[in-house]
């Protein structure tokens, strides 16, 4: 294996060896998206045909704002004991450690999402009408997204005042074109009418966009002094 | 020797800009022939439009000299960076504003989600997240973050208008302006403010730089001083 494979899977294993053990994020996410749940549930009481048409919308609201649960204790576990610090001055390359983070928060999310994904079918009745299979590569590129994005301004946010609020503050603006392709594919695809495929080109264009910029610039945030 | 010539030229130039502006506005409330359907309101459209190219210019000139600091780490191209971007901010408000005023009356709504005006809305919520973290980070690092958030935001402008101009071109929408020409008296009054609201934004921008500039100066002979120990 090559240094950037064993760092990056060094720091990934023990991330989710960290989170499999305590177990925190991801209980206050399934918990916090629950919440997000009933409480639209109770904000819109929608019939069955209502529900195709908002589902999509609350489903991908209620996870960018779990995500961010989960994407501001990326940074702040490394902060104690000064092991940022440690790693900046290691030769390790910074991007094996950004992969590593974001990879991380990814399965966290998808996890969130395979718990909640169920529950939202029952509480709101929905079946797909369109074909169903399609949501998994939305949800696979829109969690992405999301994740990708989301991490790299966890670390941006890390050296300023009151970081857990300027986290959303940076990273929805960012989000719009991400998040509305998620939410016009997943409605589109749920109530059947047209294709998706266009959104989800363009999600796949967002993911390569800005991994790239994540990966070319993360470095320079990294060791920004 | 340039900065003291430029030093001088400022005022000066500040007089014509200011000239240029009270003509430009007699030009586009008193000369320019009133429209047909839309009445006087579409006066607007000489403050509007001139407003958003200017704003589009500023943000442009924000991203150039986040990049020039990124690359050579010049403290100059960050003032310049965060000057352009609060006063390309103002700018955008203004559009935002001044839409709303000429929408009501001519489309009969204040607001609709198409193309422009939503990709508009995202460029101002991006640069205002841009002046938010300027604003909540005060350390050194703050010219790289602020930097390469300037970068993300220039990155996500071509797919904000992809995907609006998608979603929207699929649903009904007001027409917009409608093909026919325009007035050469109006063309030539819009050319106008055009060229003076550009002056303007540049002079704001100018104005802007060169107090952030003095700001820092300050800021450094304050801390300089704290370090010796002198009673301020």
């Amino acid at each position: 294996m090559s240094p950037m494979h064993s760092i990056t899977w060094a720091t990934l294993t023990k991330d989710i060896c960290l989170e499999w053990r305590s177990k925190d994020a991801l209980n206050s996410m399934l918990f916090f998206s629950l919440l997000v749940v009933v409480i639209f549930s109770f904000s819109f009481d929608p019939n069955a045909e209502e529900s195709r048409e908002i589902a999509g919308g609350l489903i991908w609201v209620a996870f960018l704002f779990a995500a961010v649960v989960a994407l501001n204790q990326t940074w702040t576990r490394e902060l104690r004991n000064q092991v940022l610090d440690a790693y900046r001055v290691s030769p390790a390359p910074a991007t094996a450690l950004f992969v590593a983070k974001a990879l991380g928060n990814f399965i966290l999310v998808s996890v969130l999402e395979a718990l909640m994904a169920p529950l939202f079918m029952i509480f709101y009745n929905l079946r797909a009408l369109g074909p169903a299979w399609q949501l998994i590569p939305v949800a696979i590129l829109g969690t992405w997204a999301l994740v990708v994005n989301g991490t790299f301004f966890a670390a941006m946010s890390l050296r300023t005042r009151s970081r857990e609020i300027m986290l959303p503050l940076l990273l929805f603006p960012i989000s719009i074109p991400a998040v509305q392709s998620m939410v016009e594919a997943t409605r589109i695809i749920l109530s059947g009418d047209g294709a998706a495929r266009f959104w989800i080109v363009l999600l796949l264009t967002y993911d390569v966009v800005f991994t790239t910029a994540c990966l070319a610039l993360f470095e320079t945030v990294l060791q920004a002094e | 020797m340039i900065a003291s010539e430029m030093k001088r030229a400022f005022p000066i130039l500040a007089v014509i800009t200011a000239l240029l502006l009270a003509y430009s506005t007699y030009q586009a409330l008193v000369v320019a022939p009133t429209e047909r359907t839309m009445g006087d309101v579409q006066r607007i459209f000489y403050y509007h439009v001139p407003s958003a190219w200017t704003a589009f210019c500023l943000f442009f000139v924000n991203l150039i000299a986040s990049i020039v600091y990124l690359v050579r780490k010049n403290p100059k191209a960050d003032a310049l960076a965060v000057s352009s971007a609060e006063v390309g901010v103002v700018f955008c408000t203004i559009v935002l504003i001044t839409g709303p005023i000429w929408a009501r009356p001519v489309w009969g709504i204040w607001w609709t989600w198409d193309v422009r005006l939503t990709s508009t809305l995202v460029l101002w919520l991006i640069y205002v997240s841009y002046l938010m973290l300027r604003r909540f980070s005060d350390s050194a690092q703050t010219p790289v973050l602020a930097a390469v958030l300037a970068i993300f935001g220039a990155l996500d402008v071509p797919l904000v208008y992809f995907s609006i101009w998608f979603f929207r071109t699929q649903h009904p929408q007001p027409v917009i302006g409608g093909g026919g020409s325009l007035d050469p008296r109006m063309l030539h009054v819009f050319l106008l403010n055009l060229f003076t609201f550009s002056c303007f934004g540049a002079m704001l921008c100018w104005a802007r730089y060169r107090l952030e500039l003095l700001q820092r100066e300050v800021e450094e002979v304050e801390s300089l001083q704290s370090l010796r120990g002198v009673p301020q």
